[in-house]
């Protein structure tokens, strides 16, 4: 039973935390591996997981990472960060943060972007007050990460601050992560009235298998804005199970964009609660798989008070044997009058053997509310091939850029211009295999 | 130019043409009218390859070489050109990409180099002339949200980048009020050339009065019923479609 592995891993760790803890966080991680230990790993007779098998998962007796790995040169990680100078960047290699990789940008004052031992020690109070308190551990895969974590990125963005230039938190897996697991657990909190981006991305060096578990909590307070794109390019033939969960005050507004091609088995969640009046969330995604990767995306807005509105967009293009899911849970409390909700899920399937399960849900408890959604699995348009083809365009060509405008016309949503290039290029190489320098989209203007 | 012998095509098993013959020169303008459902768009889709279309017997050959055999798009890069009826939306593609990349894709089968988007601006900006376009329509995406009567500026845009042999256009007229007609209208005569020919299908004659037919060919169940000069499209304003449709059974 890999579930007493991970219970005898823990009382090793626990005796090796000792002093590296502060007091508070050692019966938080007590009750976590308890509570690990007590609901086991879901299987697909949990609602939540009915799509998705995680035995690949509970199977293995994934080693604990504990040191940052072979030597990791700037220039590896180079091509999966923006080239931006400016833009603060936390490296992380099997878990661990590398400061050597890693650079401080241009952070304006009173701005943090600390790792989490760093963030223990100069900034305690703040740490304290949120970490391990958003997200649950009664899901099994938080309660694992909140017994394990070690490291991880603490962003912190004070009242009124405005950051300009993204932070970009990147977590890289190099060959040493083999059989490994690394558990990053990121805290990001942006205040009153602040207004910042962050990119968490999810890279590999190697084709290794290896499992990442990752715990990110957010606060966005009373009027903040946070955008916060999410990149998953692990391995082939890696396991990714993340949790963000969002905490939202009065007028704040979160706009996430998820981004998943890498795995051989994913699973992302992204919960808000919109828990204050005027609050919004906008949550954007497109996943694309290819072989026999699967790929799970679970998002859940929680509407709990009234006035407050969310919009979320997910596609996915499947591709091979692989598997998509979406579940997408929208809530509405009793109280969370006005609510107005748009929800939407559109699937391309380029392959006979690609398959999808989508799966959006609505539960509303108040009376006074406008919610849609709707959910489409298609597969290219034949008239709008032949009406290429008629222009010249050889079938391939038709095709790959069908499908890449259907990728692009969610990826416009992603309002930092190097965030939505990359990924743009991404797409193309998915489709084509070799990269185009050029946009096609609508979006882009005449260059 | 184009050699039409005893073209039969159906679709999902319904035969809709049932031996069609025409021949269109070099410099010649050709109209193509019938009632609905008397097989003139039928006509036209089959020329331009549609793959619903299936051809059961006949041959058509342009410029020389069997047209049947060839793909939509090596008819397209050979100079055939349809202006569809109903131009489909591709939402995320922008129409300067793609007509970009339908320009260059046709450039690469003449064997001419291709061009770059800033050497296509500059060619664009005297296309959009000839359909009275703004450049900001090259920036949305293909036909999405555009208007009827943009839909089908945005074909003869289409054309008059690729300057085809053989244009086909397929009801360009419906749906236009008369100011759209004109630049339509416009447009085609201005691309106009002894080296490269025009059929027109339409339902009705009023397009006719500004693009001036050499034949005229009256479609009916399939067949062509009659075929004459300018003058039979007046004929058909004046007298309807009836007098030339077979009487029921008969």
């Amino acid at each position: 039973m890999t579930v007493q592995y991970y219970q005898q891993e823990f009382a090793d760790f626990s005796r090796r935390r000792t002093g590296a803890d502060p007091a508070w966080l050692a019966p938080v991680r007590r009750s976590a591996i308890e509570r690990f230990a007590a609901l086991g790993f879901p299987t697909p007779r949990d609602e939540d997981w009915h799509f998705t098998s995680v035995a690949p998962i509970a199977e293995k007796e994934f080693q604990s990472l504990d040191s940052a790995g072979g030597l990791v040169e700037p220039a590896a990680v180079a091509p999966f960060g923006f080239g931006e100078d400016d833009w603060p960047q936390l490296v992380f290699v099997n878990g661990h943060c590398v400061p050597r990789l890693s650079m401080p940008g241009a952070l304006p004052r009173g701005a943090r972007v600390l790792d989490l031992p760093s963030a223990l020690r100069e900034i305690p109070d703040l740490v304290e007050r949120w970490l391990t308190t958003l997200a649950s551990v009664d899901n099994a895969f938080t309660a694992l990460n909140t017994a394990f974590f070690r490291d991880g990125a603490v962003v912190h963005i004070p009242a009124s601050v405005e950051l300009t230039e993204p932070i970009h938190l990147l977590f890289v897996a190099d060959a040493s992560a083999a059989k490994g697991v690394s558990h990053p657990r990121n805290l990001i909190i942006a205040g009153r009235n602040a207004r910042a981006t962050v990119i968490e991305s999810y890279v590999s060096l190697t084709e290794g298998s290896y499992f990442t578990n990752a715990v990110t909590e957010v606060a966005v307070e009373e009027g903040a804005t946070l955008r916060h794109y999410r990149i998953q390019r692990e391995s082939s033939r890696a396991f990714h199970v993340a949790t963000t969960q969002v905490h939202q005050a009065r007028d704040s507004h979160f706009l996430s964009f998820s981004f998943a091609t890498g795995a051989a088995l994913s699973r992302t969640n992204i919960y808000t609660v919109l828990d204050g009046e005027g609050a919004g969330a906008t949550l954007d995604g497109l996943y694309m798989g290819a072989d026999e990767q699967h790929i799970d995306n679970q998002t859940r807005i929680e509407h709990a008070q009234p006035n407050c509105f969310s919009r979320e967009v997910y596609k996915g293009i499947l591709d091979g044997s692989s598997h998509g899911v979406f579940n997408g849970k929208v809530l509405v409390r009793p109280i969370a009058q006005k609510t107005d909700g748009k929800q939407s899920n559109n699937n391309l399937l380029l392959s006979d053997r690609a398959r999808v399960d989508t799966k959006p849900q609505l539960e509303i408890f108040a009376d006074d509310v406008k919610c849609t959604h709707g959910a489409t699995i298609g597969r290219l348009d034949e008239l709008a091939l032949f009406y290429m083809k008629s222009r010249g365009i050889p079938a391939d060509t038709a095709r790959t850029l069908l499908t890449f405008a259907f990728a692009a016309d969610v990826l416009q949503q992603i309002e930092s211009v190097p965030v939505r290039e990359m990924l743009e290029r991404l797409a193309r190489e998915r489709f084509t295999g070799s990269p185009t320098e050029e946009p096609v989209g609508a979006s882009a203007a005449l260059r | 130019m184009l050699e039409i012998r005893g073209l039969h095509a159906s679709v999902d098993g319904t035969e809709i043409l049932r031996g069609i013959d025409l021949s269109v020169s070099a410099g010649e303008i050709h109209a193509v009218m019938g009632p609905n459902g008397s097989g003139k768009s039928t006509l036209a889709q089959v020329l331009a390859g549609h793959p619903a279309y299936e051809v059961t017997a006949g041959t058509v050959t342009y410029l020389g070489q069997d047209l049947l055999a060839l793909d939509p798009e090596e008819r397209a890069q050979q100079g055939v050109f349809l202006a569809f009826q109903y131009p489909v939306e591709i939402p995320g593609v922008s129409n300067a990409y793609f007509l970009r990349s339908s320009y260059n894709e046709v450039r690469k089968a003449r064997g001419q180099e291709e061009v770059d988007p800033l050497e296509f601006l500059s060619l664009m900006e005297e296309k959009l002339r000839i359909v009275h376009m703004s450049d900001e329509m090259l920036n949305r995406s293909v036909n999405s949200g555009f208007s009827g009567g943009e839909k089908k500026r945005n074909e003869i845009l289409q054309m008059a980048v690729l300057e085809p042999r053989l244009a086909i256009l397929d009801e360009t007229d419906s749906g236009l009020d008369i100011d759209a007609l004109r630049v339509v209208a416009d447009g085609v005569n201005k691309l106009r050339d002894p080296e490269n020919a025009t059929i027109v299908v339409t339902h009705y004659q009023r397009l006719l009065n500004y693009i001036i037919p050499d034949r005229v060919h009256v479609l009916v169940q399939g067949r062509i019923a009659r075929s004459g000069g300018k003058e039979l499209a007046l004929e058909l304003e004046a007298r309807g479609y009836d007098w030339l449709v077979p009487e029921a059974g008969a």
